[in-house]
Parts: C-alpha cells; sequence; structure tokens
C-alpha cells in the first residue's frame, strides 16, 4: 500500500455517516468498510452534520476509554449525540454512565456489592428458575411464539425487578417506557418516557420508605434515611438507569444471540454437543454482536492519539462492533469462534463505564440461551431469517421480534 | 511474582477474578483483593492475562527479585 492510500483510508474524501443501520443485524454495515480500513483512528459524521473522531483499533480504544480527559458528562456543552433523540435529553443527568469521576466512583460504590461475581454466582438458582418458567409458558401456549415478548425480555425483566426490588406486574408500563426512551421514535417521546419512568420510580422509592422490601432500591431507601449521603433525586436517578440498562441490553443480547445461533447452524450444533464451550461462546457473541455499537464521549483536553491530535471539545465514538474487529487481535473478525479466545473485546466498554452488570449479563446469557437449545432441540426460526424485523443503528442492536417454532 | 492491585483505582468490575479465579476475588465490598496464601499469584498463568483483563489498569505484576 502506498503512502497516497493510507492517507485516503484514514481521512475519507467523504466521511462516513455514523451510525448507519446494520443490513445483517449481527455484523456492522457493509457501509463501515472504510472504517475497518482506518486503525486506529476513522473521522465520520454524526446525525446533526457534526463530525467526529470514530475509535476504530482495539488498543486505542481500550486506551482511549481508560483515558478520563475524555468525559461522559451528558450536561457539558457541546457533548455530541448519535441521534436527535438523544440531543433531546442532553442536558438531562444519568446517573452512572452520564458522569465522570469523582462523582462516578462514589455512584459505583453504594451499588457495587449487588454486582459482584459472587452475586452473580447467587442469582444463578433464581435465574435458572425464571427461566424454566417463561419456557414452560411459550411450550404451553406455541408453538409458534414471538421469542422477544415470550423469553428474551421477560427474564432479564424478572430478575432485575427482583435484585432492585420493582414490582414485576409493572414490567408493560416499564418496558414500553424504556423502548420509547431508547427508541423514539420521536425526541419527545424520549423526553417524555424520561419523566414517567422518574415519576413512577419516585414514587415507588416513596411506598418503600414507609415500607421497605430487600431489594437494592430498599437498601438505598435506608440508606437514605439513616446516612444521607444520596438524595431521592439521585436515588430515582439510579433507579431509571439499573431498571432500563438491567433489562433491554439482556433482552436484545438473548433475542439477538438466538438469531445468531439459529442462522449459523455449524456453530449451533458445536455448541450443543459441548456445553463446556459456552462460557466462551458467550465471549464471543458479546463480541461478534457488539449491541451497544457507539459509545460516546468528548474530549475536555487535547489528546495525542498514535501522531494524530484529537481536540479539546471534539466528539469522539466508539464503535464497538469495529473496534470488536480488529483483525489484529481477532483474525478472521466476522467468524463465530467458540475457540477463540475472545475475552478482552469491548462490547461491555473499557475504563471505570465498564458495564456495572456484565457479571449478571453473563450469568443470564449462558442459563437462557444453554436451556432454551436444551428444552428445544428443534427451535428454529418461523419466518425467513431476512424477512425479521431488528432494531435501526441508532441504538442497542436486538431483534424486534424473533417468530419461531420447534 | 510480585501482585499489586490499587485499590483507589478499582472499580469493582470482576474481571480479574473471573480471569483467574484462584488468585482473585471481590470483598465484601466488590474490590479486588488477593485469596488468602494466593499472594504471589500461586504460580497461575493467568494473572498477567487478569491484569490485562482490568478496565482500570489497577493490577500490576512483576517478577520477585532476589
Amino acid at each position: 500500500m502506498t503512502d497516497t492510500d493510507t492517507t485516503t483510508n484514514t481521512h475519507p474524501a467523504a466521511p462516513v455517516a455514523f451510525p448507519q443501520d446494520r443490513t445483517c443485524p449481527y455484523q456492522p454495515p457493509a457501509a463501515y468498510d472504510p472504517l475497518r480500513a482506518a486503525r486506529p483512528l476513522a473521522r465520520v459524521t454524526l446525525f446533526d452534520g457534526r463530525p467526529a473522531w470514530l475509535v476504530t483499533g482495539h488498543a486505542a480504544a481500550r486506551r482511549l476509554l481508560a483515558d478520563q480527559r475524555l468525559s461522559t458528562d451528558r450536561t457539558r456543552d457541546g457533548f455530541p449525540a448519535t441521534s436527535a433523540r438523544l440531543a433531546a435529553v442532553r442536558g438531562r443527568k444519568t446517573a452512572l454512565l452520564g458522569v465522570d469521576d469523582p462523582e462516578h466512583r462514589t455512584q459505583r460504590r453504594m451499588v457495587l456489592p449487588e454486582f459482584t461475581l459472587r452475586r452473580a454466582a447467587a442469582l444463578r438458582p433464581h435465574i435458572r428458575r425464571i427461566v424454566g418458567e417463561r419456557l414452560d409458558a411459550m411450550v404451553a401456549q406455541g408453538p409458534p411464539a414471538d421469542l422477544v415478548t415470550a423469553f428474551a425480555l421477560p427474564v432479564p425483566s424478572m430478575v432485575i425487578c427482583a435484585l432492585l426490588g420493582v414490582p414485576y406486574a409493572d414490567h408493560d408500563f416499564f418496558e414500553e417506557q424504556s423502548r420509547r426512551l431508547l427508541r423514539g421514535p420521536l425526541p419527545a417521546d424520549t423526553m417524555d418516557a424520561r419523566d414517567r419512568l422518574e415519576e413512577y420510580l419516585g414514587e415507588l422509592v416513596d411506598r418503600k420508605r414507609t415500607a421497605p422490601g430487600d431489594g437494592l432500591l430498599d437498601d438505598l431507601v435506608r440508606r437514605q434515611r439513616d446516612e444521607g449521603g444520596i438524595d431521592r433525586e439521585q436515588l430515582v436517578a439510579f433507579a431509571v438507569i439499573l431498571l432500563v440498562a438491567g433489562h433491554e441490553t439482556t433482552a436484545n443480547m438473548i433475542s439477538l444471540g438466538t438469531y445468531t445461533l439459529l442462522t449459523n447452524p455449524g456453530a449451533l450444533a458445536e455448541l450443543r454437543a459441548d456445553p463446556a464451550l459456552l462460557p466462551g461462546a458467550v465471549e464471543e457473541l458479546m463480541r461478534v454482536l457488539s449491541i451497544a455499537d457507539g459509545l460516546l464521549r468528548m474530549a475536555t483536553e487535547d489528546i495525542e492519539v498514535d501522531g494524530q491530535t484529537v481536540r479539546a471539545g471534539d466528539a469522539v465514538v466508539f464503535s464497538t462492533s469495529v473496534i470488536n474487529r480488529d483483525e489484529s487481535v481477532y483474525p478472521d473478525p466476522d467468524a463465530l469462534d467458540w475457540h477463540r479466545p475472545a475475552r478482552h473485546h469491548v462490547a461491555f466498554g473499557f475504563g471505570i463505564h465498564q458495564c456495572l452488570g456484565q457479571n449478571l449479563a453473563r450469568a443470564e446469557l449462558e442459563i437462557a440461551l444453554h436451556t432454551l437449545f436444551d428444552r428445544l432441540p428443534t427451535l428454529r426460526l418461523a419466518a425467513p431469517a431476512d424477512e425479521i424485523p431488528f432494531k435501526p443503528g441508532d441504538t442497542i442492536q436486538g431483534m424486534l421480534e424473533l417468530p419461531v417454532t420447534w | 511474582m510480585r501482585i499489586g492491585i490499587d485499590k483507589d483505582t478499582c472499580i469493582g468490575a470482576g474481571q480479574c477474578a473471573l480471569t483467574a479465579p484462584d488468585v482473585f476475588t471481590q470483598d465484601d465490598d466488590g474490590y479486588s483483593t488477593l485469596r488468602p496464601g494466593r499472594e504471589d499469584g500461586g504460580g497461575s498463568a493467568l494473572v498477567r492475562e487478569a491484569a490485562r483483563a482490568c478496565p482500570v489498569g489497577a493490577i500490576t505484576v512483576s517478577e520477585r527479585v532476589g
């Protein structure tokens, strides 16, 4: 490759728009090919025409996600957005994910004991019971079934409800508001959904003050009452992010993971024949699916990245699907390979904001996928694979529905 | 092998304990700690891998000198 070619690859004449819809729900769109050729940084254009740095290289991504000169505080002046919907809620405080250190550290410390490996391991029997009950109900009513509404969504919803102390009976309400929060379609939907979730969880927290139960929100209410250090607004902000992030993301991994396995029968057969491959397969699915594809940051200082300068105020976006396909780390990166060491993917992020619920998510995914294919050995798609609708590129990736039969 | 954990940097992601569970665990607050009797890594080949898995670089590994 000549120097001229390299320059062309690093700075394409017309920057690629980011994000774009996938054509296959588990592969980055072909329009990202020039971005995959430009590592570790590419230039992209966001929905509003704003230029942004897209981090594409694996080593640079790990370094930059851990670099605190990149802020995640969405209330900062000039913080970027990847959609009109995100831009609409930009000025509002988001707990954990939306705050920098040292405030972030204080917040994470409050909820961390509920999200350790030990806690995730202790929850496994509970997750197994929920998974078994959901499959019983699905089998009793089908075939066919929509796996999203019958299984992928209710399982993580029930798990996070029990963990937080949110009544699952209210799931129609909060699942619908989460959907509007994350997918709109209108920016006003996002605002309104956030208001309604805050109102609902605010009332729930107030009720817990007089009659606390044994969920994480109850613990936080007790802490607020007995020790202070956290106010009602903060408590509600915690509740919103934990409830939404706690069910939407895992639901998407279950639905998209199932779709990916059903459309890759060789990989599925291998996994069925040797369940010991399962933990590695979950990592490989996380890597390939990269459902949170476009993590947002803003530079607060100039940062040198392999000879290029990210300026203070610049928008920086991490495309996890592209980063997790860095050929220098993952040979033949588009292929599912249960034997490759897929660890060190950035599907859960990296740095101080790496997913708080990742250990719980791993347990849920392992149990859900294993039990589903164990219980229903003839599970298959009930519609042509390329006709099943999935989510647009500007939100968490996953299936909108997943018609299956067995 | 000398293993250092910077508790002020650790965010309790649990990646060290997931990668090298014989050496690392999480304390009651969720932060990384070495298992009793495994402070030297116990000969585990996974210690360096665990350090690499840490999202905040809180783990340092060095060969014991002398």
